[in-house]
């Protein structure tokens, strides 16, 4: 099955689909790195960092007693201060959507689960969809799926595109469905336009840098390609496609210049949780004493905000 | 810590989401420059009064304020640099180990290092670019520069195998005011390494980074007279130029007043090189990586407000994707921030001088009466200041005067091609010959084009990249001598059997 509108076989051609100059891409990123944002406009950047974070724990040793301290830090991070928003999502194991889904209820924070053999991908189809259509069954409102980066990397481009319809399926109506490219394990940027291409042909309704269980997860210029991607298919199609960077984003000054980078790319529209997502595990305390630091002028002790 | 037991209020679930994103305002401190109140002439070592007595006021062209008051060097002003020159050349530059001189250079470059802030800022000051460009991309190339000639100041019998390189003696220099302090170290570096004393002459607008420049020269402790700048417009670098002491001209600016001194030196045995003009084309094929090519064509016209010899003002797009260049680029445009050169977020500054803006703003109307077709992007200008927006022009024809003639200003002019012989036709229909950009993912066509191309640089998916290692110069009415490189100091020497 090919996407629509391609009278040709599409797998041949996708090698020679689009190409992206290296040099020239990570040179733009690091220029929009430099942006100087300072007082209102870092605190909006901080705030709106906040409303699009997917809070995420993706760890062996999670609990339920983790999960549920999880939820309510997204969905209060900082009790004492009634100005911080809530996050967007939290990002769990399949394991624990009903915890947090039990947690965030009455809220308007989500519930994302990983599915489809995270984060390796290295499973059967239908173990792929019966996962798919549990985490849903159990409420979750995302599902973060895995490309199979090994049927990418060998070009069998049909197999990767037709996993990503059949998972798409299972979500129709009832999920939203992020597609992980895991791009360390890509080598190129061109490898990360073409499996980009093919996760918006599949029907992703967000494309997703990385894992996070890989030593290189998202970077600045992987954003950048992929944000051209999102504006391409905008401009050629209408369809809006979100993105989402993760993987680590330990730092507020570096969330600021992700979102910066989507600013300047797509425009204030894209920054919206519909839109953008920010998956991070430990990002969000820091961005909480930079929050507090730009209000009084100081930093405080690490200890007023909470670990989770 | 006491905690407050009531139920704190919640954010509004609506709470209004701002519908716009304005990046406050992040300016570099202008207190990092102390700026006198007026300047003497750099001559053997230190400041002195100019013997004209003339002087002139050096602004802020963002804020048409003056700077400072500059000395107006005449005659007699050229001939005591010049003789400082001579001195020095004679009694200790050209005869100390060439060993020493390299110390000397290294040392310039570390200090250049230092103070790269409070260069930055004041370059922005005075030219109008942007902190962002001065503060990247000027200063560390200009220290690169010193860094590279001073590696080669004892090696030069390497840089000429089987022959004797020897100093030529006193270097006049004349440079513009694009890249004040890159330019002053393009010129300097090769020429104190190979062994000559200079006389530079900054250009008339841009004078400051110079003569802070001397300030470095005497923390280097570099012997008195090696290097002198004299101030000054046109008349100061004519003095300069028929100065019969003077061994060699290097002049970096227009085209017109390069042919006006190529006719002063002839007869006279002096040496010359000329960095002039030029009308680069920026070639896009169909098979670009677009959205790199947008950003190559964008640095290459709008870096520093299109006041670049080498900029790529004539971008030649293949037909079949014009439409989708076209679009991708004025969306771009939109984004380009335009405004207060020592704001941190400015991509697009000031433009250098009231007489660039009208020069400018003459050939976007000619354009306009032509034919062509404008566009800008909105953006608010500053009141005060010379500006002037980003513009592209489309249904340009060759004929055009703005796609003939050097504009020095953030205006770029679209044309098409249809097969790689009509684009080689086309960029090479030029009076100049300074550069070239090619954008293809085929490495061939690259190599192809860039041996049938008649540009002194060929930049291949990548626009205005300069680095002190690699040479740089013109064909044809861009001029002749390169600059940059091991073939930068060849200017600077004579070589036995030569």
């Amino acid at each position: 099955m090919l996407p629509g509108g391609f009278e040709l076989p599409l797998e041949p051609r996708l090698p020679r689909l689009g190409s992206v100059d290296a040099v020239a891409l990570e040179e733009r990123a690091a220029s929009l790195a430099t942006r100087s944002i300072k007082r209102d406009s870092k605190l909006f950047a901080l705030d709106l960092a906040i409303r699009v974070m997917d809070l995420t724990t993706l760890e062996g040793a999670d609990t339920a007693g983790k999960v549920a301290a999880l939820a309510s830090k997204g969905i209060h991070p900082d009790p004492s201060d009634p100005n911080i928003p809530s996050v967007a999502a939290i990002c769990v194991y399949p394991n624990q959507v009903s915890v947090a889904v039990a947690r965030t209820k009455g809220t308007n924070v989500k519930v994302a689960s990983v599915a489809t053999a995270f984060p390796s991908g290295q499973s059967s189809l239908e173990v792929k969809l019966l996962e798919t259509r549990e985490v849903i069954e159990a409420g979750a409102h995302e599902v973060d799926m895995v490309m199979s980066r090994g049927a990418f990397l060998s070009g069998r481009y049909a197999e990767v595109y037709d996993e990503i319809v059949r998972v798409k399926e299972v979500c129709a109506g009832r999920a939203h469905l992020k597609v992980i490219l895991e791009t360390g394990e890509l080598g190129t940027y061109d490898n990360v336009r073409r499996a980009s291409l093919l996760a918006i042909a599949g029907g992703a309704d967000f494309i997703k840098t990385s894992t996070g269980k890989l030593p290189s997860s998202a970077t600045l210029p992987v954003q950048l390609c992929m944000l051209e991607v999102i504006r391409d298919v905008h401009e050629e199609t209408g369809r809006v496609v979100g993105m989402k960077a993760a993987g680590g984003i330990r730092q507020s000054k570096q969330a600021v210049q992700y979102l910066v980078q989507v600013h300047e790319t797509l425009g204030l529209a894209w920054l919206t949780p519909d839109r953008y997502r920010l998956g991070a595990s430990t990002l969000l305390n820091d961005v909480l004493m930079q929050i507090r630091k730009e209000r009084t002028g100081r930093y405080q002790n690490p200890d007023y905000f909470t670990v989770d | 810590m006491t905690k407050d037991k009531r139920e704190v209020a919640r954010r509004p679930e609506t709470a209004a989401i701002p519908t716009d994103w304005e990046y406050s305002p992040a300016p570099e401190s202008r207190e990092l420059v102390h700026l006198q109140d007026r300047y003497g002439l750099f001559i053997g070592g230190q400041f002195v009064e100019p013997l004209s007595n003339e002087r002139y006021t050096t602004i802020d062209p963002a804020r048409e304020e003056p700077l400072a008051e500059i000395a107006q060097a005449g005659k007699a002003d050229v001939d005591h640099a010049v003789k400082a020159a001579r001195d020095a050349y004679a009694e200790r530059w050209s005869v100390i180990r060439p060993s020493e001189r390299a110390k000397y250079l290294f040392r310039i470059a570390r200090i250049l290092q230092e103070r790269s802030r409070e260069f930055a800022v004041l370059e922005s000051m005075n030219g109008g670019k942007p902190i962002r460009e001065s503060r990247d991309v000027d200063l560390p190339l200009a220290a690169a520069h010193f860094f590279y000639y001073a590696g080669w100041a004892d090696k030069l019998e390497y840089a000429f195998p089987n022959r004797t390189p020897r100093p030529l003696g006193v270097a006049g220099q004349i440079i513009p005011w694009n890249f004040p302090l890159l330019m002053l170290a393009w010129k300097i570096a090769p020429a104190l390494a190979a062994g000559n004393t200079v006389v530079l002459k900054p250009a008339e607008t841009t004078p400051l980074s110079a003569l802070l420049f001397c300030d470095v020269i005497r923390q280097a402790e570099l012997p008195p007279g090696v290097v002198n700048i004299v101030t000054g417009d046109g008349r100061t670098g004519a003095e300069l130029v028929s100065h019969p002491d003077v061994n060699k001209i290097a002049f970096t600016g227009s085209t017109e007043v390069g042919k006006a001194i190529q006719k002063t030196l002839a007869g006279t045995g002096k040496r010359l090189t000329l960095e002039l003009g030029g009308k680069a084309a920026n070639i896009i094929f169909d098979d670009a990586p677009l959205d790199q090519a947008v950003e190559g064509i964008v640095n290459g016209i709008y870096f520093n407000q299109g006041h670049v010899c080498c900029a790529g003002s004539r971008l030649l797009v293949e037909e079949s994707i014009y439409e989708t260049v076209v679009s991708k680029l004025k969306r771009r445009m939109r984004t380009l921030r335009v405004g207060d050169p020592l704001d941190k977020n400015t991509d697009v500054g000031a433009i250098n001088s009231k007489q660039q803006l009208d020069k400018i703003g003459a050939l976007v109307q000619a354009g306009i009466d032509e034919g062509a077709e404008i566009y800008q992007p909105p953006c608010k200008l500053p009141e005060r200041g010379y500006w002037f927006a980003p513009t592209v022009f489309t249904n340009v024809a060759q004929s055009y005067r703005i796609a003939q003639e050097e504009i020095f200003g953030p205006v770029l002019s679209v044309l098409t091609f249809r097969t790689p012989d009509e684009a080689i036709e086309k960029a090479n229909n030029t009076p100049y010959g300074l550069s070239a950009g090619v954008w293809t993912e085929k490495g061939s066509r690259i190599l192809a084009m860039a041996q049938r191309l008649k540009a002194g640089v060929v930049w291949a998916n990548t626009y205005n990249r300069f680095d002190p290692a690699s040479p740089f110069g013109g064909y044809k009415e861009s001029g002749f001598g390169r600059e940059g490189g091991r073939h930068g100091l060849e200017p600077y020497v004579a070589l036995d059997g030569a």
